[in-house]
């Protein structure tokens, strides 16, 4: 049965987050977008210890239950909503701050690949120090300085030590979100997506677990960005850095005319991409809000119900962006909700990320022009958000990248017969 | 919860209604646009299908209860098929829809027994006039209070098979608020003009109604003399436009994909190139978008949210737009053979328009 009824678990969620993005991410937005490099440490604190307490959040496997029988066989009966939860959570914070929002402990897109592609041992090791007593991070390194959306194309190397058993890992990765906190400022790991044959081209590729502290493995640059200042934008030099056999995710063995190793890291996206699809619609929200509320102080209503052509044009604008926000996020929840029935998503996840990069970039940019003077100020956070809006357009596959998987997937047609 | 799963029964109906659009509607919609109106039999296979049978209740002559929700999955699935053909099929919808959700007990038991269990009768609504400013909340029809009764007066343009329908809802302006009232085709007064022609409906047969001092008696008045909220009408106005502008924009996205996927340009198909490729994704995901705001905005209405016509409108305005694009893209991508009428994309082009100018022809 068809059904928009918000789950109760999520209704309280929303209800405490918001308390959370108002009194400890708006009040510092400013500060930590015009302070880039610093670490919202206090926000990170909180949010380790009241995830921690509540569960909320975390992508790691809950902790096995000693009892079994009745309990167990309830909760089954109920349908899963973790993905919708975390949708919801992301929206909320972004509404908060996106910038400040990524600085979140708890593994982000390195342990959305491990719960993707791991083996339930993988995700017991892996997983767990998101409960442990300090904030932990993790991270996705993909991208390298010569490829970004052309993934299949990436040079770094891993090579099997027969004699200890280990990965040797060589290569340069940039734009690793949270990528120094990953290695430096916790007990972390990033997930290093590399090649074990270079010349049999996506079936080569695999991805790593590579933990801080791991030697050969040094974080080389933070960038300076348009927008989510707070957000540590990293670049990790991969020099002779072992890692363990059993750090590989997915199968160490190459069948000829497969891509399933590229497969396993498209499949991290169809679980990452509404969810990153959520933080953008939480910028949107953000944005769309204060416009009203500042157009509201001027005593300027907005009217539902006439045609076009008799409203002004400020209520165009804002009925457009509300058609715009609404529909982009209930792509995104549609993209969740296929994710935690299991069923297979990538057409509709690729649908909610080039809706929600389109809408985010176009409600914040055309606030700025509706507000004016007010807008492009930095006495208020909208010009922020025209900022950090942008990388919802970009990162985990750009809007192009998006618009060519939904195409192949409308059409039948594999990477080859659509280039 | 969340949830996008249609229930079983709204699957069957759903996969019934798909193979009148697809054997029926389609195959007969290029002559019927040529010709100004499908022979008697298609429009009453549609009728038997029982959308709006099936939105009454037993104690009203049907056999179900009204969802908005059914109603939006049935109006699309039929619209893949044709908009005019669908908009035919459920003129009696107009009569009945608005007596259903507003009207009196009275007016319930006499007037929607003899529609839900007869064949398809032309019962009609005059809504729409012929202003470029018309507005559903503002109308320039009026209707004064004189003795005990009504007087309208005003113009109304595209009523629907206004020259066979025994009786119609006119909607005017009461001291400010739109009113519908239940009138005799013959109540002098009213005069029916020639039939209309337009750009993009030409299946459907629309007239001119002139009212001059009509007398309505207060009885007659949509909910008895005291009237009635009109929002739930509007509401289920705008999404049967809505729903409807996602089934025209999904048949036209798929002709038009098949299409690219056929024809060969530069030793490639169509679709391999990505200008093209990206114009269908594009189609596809402006589609999904707008057709679960719809979805959304029809269940809101079902459960009576507090914002449900609200979200109802925004549906609406989302789905003229979407469905101008779509449509005018499917056109793009057959190129000159876009603009031939051998191909059914022009008439969804100028299907494609009519949205954003036919709330009040139908109604879901």
């Amino acid at each position: 049965m068809i059904e928009f009824e918000m789950p109760k678990p999520i209704a309280q969620q929303s209800y405490v987050l918001q308390t959370v993005a108002e009194n400890m991410m708006r009040p510092v937005s400013r500060y930590f977008d015009e302070h880039e490099h610093e670490i919202p440490w206090d926000y990170i604190n909180f949010m380790h210890m009241a995830m921690k307490a509540t569960g909320a959040g975390s992508l790691a496997p809950p902790e096995e239950k000693k009892k079994e029988g009745e309990e167990a066989e309830k909760k089954e009966k109920r349908p899963p909503i973790g993905y919708q939860m975390l949708a919801f959570m992301l929206e909320m914070l972004s509404w908060g701050d996106v910038g400040i929002y990524l600085c979140t402990p708890g593994g982000g897109l390195g342990a959305a690949a491990v719960e993707a592609a791991g083996t339930p041992e993988q995700k017991q090791k892996f997983l767990a120090r998101f409960r442990e007593e300090k904030p932990v991070f993790a991270a996705m390194a993909m991208t390298e300085p010569h490829c970004g959306s052309d993934t299949s194309a990436i040079r770094t190397t891993a090579v099997l030590d027969k004699n200890t058993n280990e990965w040797v890992l060589n290569g340069e990765k940039i734009f690793v979100t949270a990528g120094q906190k990953s290695l430096e400022e916790s007990n972390g790991f990033v997930v290093v997506w590399a090649t074990i044959d270079p010349s049999a081209g996506r079936a080569g590729m695999r991805s790593f677990v590579v933990e801080a502290g791991t030697p050969g493995v040094k974080v080389t640059k933070l960038e300076h960005k348009l927008g989510i200042r707070a957000s540590d934008t990293a670049s990790i030099v991969l020099q002779d850095a072992r890692v363990p056999f059993e750090n590989i995710l997915g199968s160490p063995e190459i069948q000829p005319d497969t891509s399933k190793g590229f497969k396993g890291a498209m499949a991290t996206f169809d679980a990452t991409r509404p969810l990153v699809s959520a933080t953008g619609v939480g910028v949107a929200r953000a944005t769309l809000e204060l416009v009203k509320e500042l157009l509201a102080k001027q005593g300027i209503e907005i009217r539902y119900g006439h045609p076009r052509s008799k409203l002004t044009n400020i209520e165009r604008e804002i009925i457009d962006m509300e058609v715009m926000l609404r529909s982009a996020w209930l792509l995104v929840i549609k993209a969740v909700w296929m994710a935690d029935n299991r069923k297979p998503n990538p057409l509709e996840a690729s649908m909610a990320k080039l809706r929600a990069g389109d809408i985010v970039t176009k409600i914040t940019q055309r606030a700025l022009e509706l507000m004016g003077p007010i807008g492009y100020s930095r006495d208020y956070l909208l010009e922020k958000w025209f900022r950090d809006a942008k990388i919802t357009d970009i990162y985990e596959g750009t809007g192009q990248i998006n618009r060519l998987v939904v195409a192949r997937n409308i059409l039948g047609y594999s990477g080859r017969e659509l280039r | 919860m969340y949830s996008f799963e249609p229930s079983e029964e709204q699957k069957m109906l759903i996969d019934a209604i798909n193979r009148y659009a697809v054997n029926d509607l389609r195959r007969k919609a290029h002559d019927a646009d040529e010709e100004y109106g499908y022979p008697k039999e298609v429009i009453d296979k549609g009728w038997e299908l029982g959308v709006l049978q099936a939105s009454i209740p037993e104690t009203y002559g049907g056999f179900g209860e009204h969802s908005v929700l059914t109603g939006v999955l049935a109006a699309e699935e039929m619209a893949y098929g044709d908009f005019a053909g669908t908009l035919a099929v459920l003129t009696p919808a107009l009569f009945a829809l608005p007596i259903l959700a507003c009207g009196s007990e009275e007016q319930k038991q006499s007037y929607l027994p003899p529609i839900a269990e007869g064949e398809w009768q032309p019962f009609t609504a005059a809504c729409i006039e012929p202003y470029f400013d018309f507005d559903l909340l503002e109308m320039r029809t009026t209707a004064e209070q004189k003795n005990g009764s009504y007087l309208l007066r005003g113009e109304k343009t595209y009523v629907p098979f206004a020259n066979e329908a025994s009786k119609m809802i006119v909607y005017a302006n009461l001291e400010g608020k739109t009113q519908g009232f239940i009138v005799e085709r013959d109540a002098p007064g009213i005069t029916i003009g020639e039939r209309q022609k337009t750009m993009g409906i030409n299946a459907l047969p629309i007239y001119k109604v002139s009212l001059q001092d009509v007398l309505v008696p207060a009885e007659q008045r949509l909910g008895g003399p005291e009237g009635h909220d009109p929002t739930p009408i509007l509401a289920s106005m705008h999404l049967a436009m809505a729903a409807m502008a996602v089934g025209v924009s999904r048949a036209a996205f798929e002709y038009s994909r098949d299409y690219a996927k056929e024809r060969e340009v530069f030793g490639v198909k169509v679709a391999q190139k990505q200008a093209i490729a990206f114009m269908l994704a594009e189609m596809a995901t402006e589609i999904e978008a707008i057709r679960l705001l719809t979805w959304e905005a029809a269940w809101m209405v079902d459960n009576q949210k507090a914002e449900a016509s609200k979200q109802a409108y925004l549906a609406y305005i989302g789905a003229m737009d979407m469905a101008m694009m779509v449509t005018d893209r499917a056109v793009q991508i057959l190129g000159g053979h876009g603009y031939i009428r051998e191909h059914p994309v022009e008439l969804w082009m100028r299907n494609g328009r009519g949205f954003a100018v036919l709330t009040g022809l139908g109604m879901i």
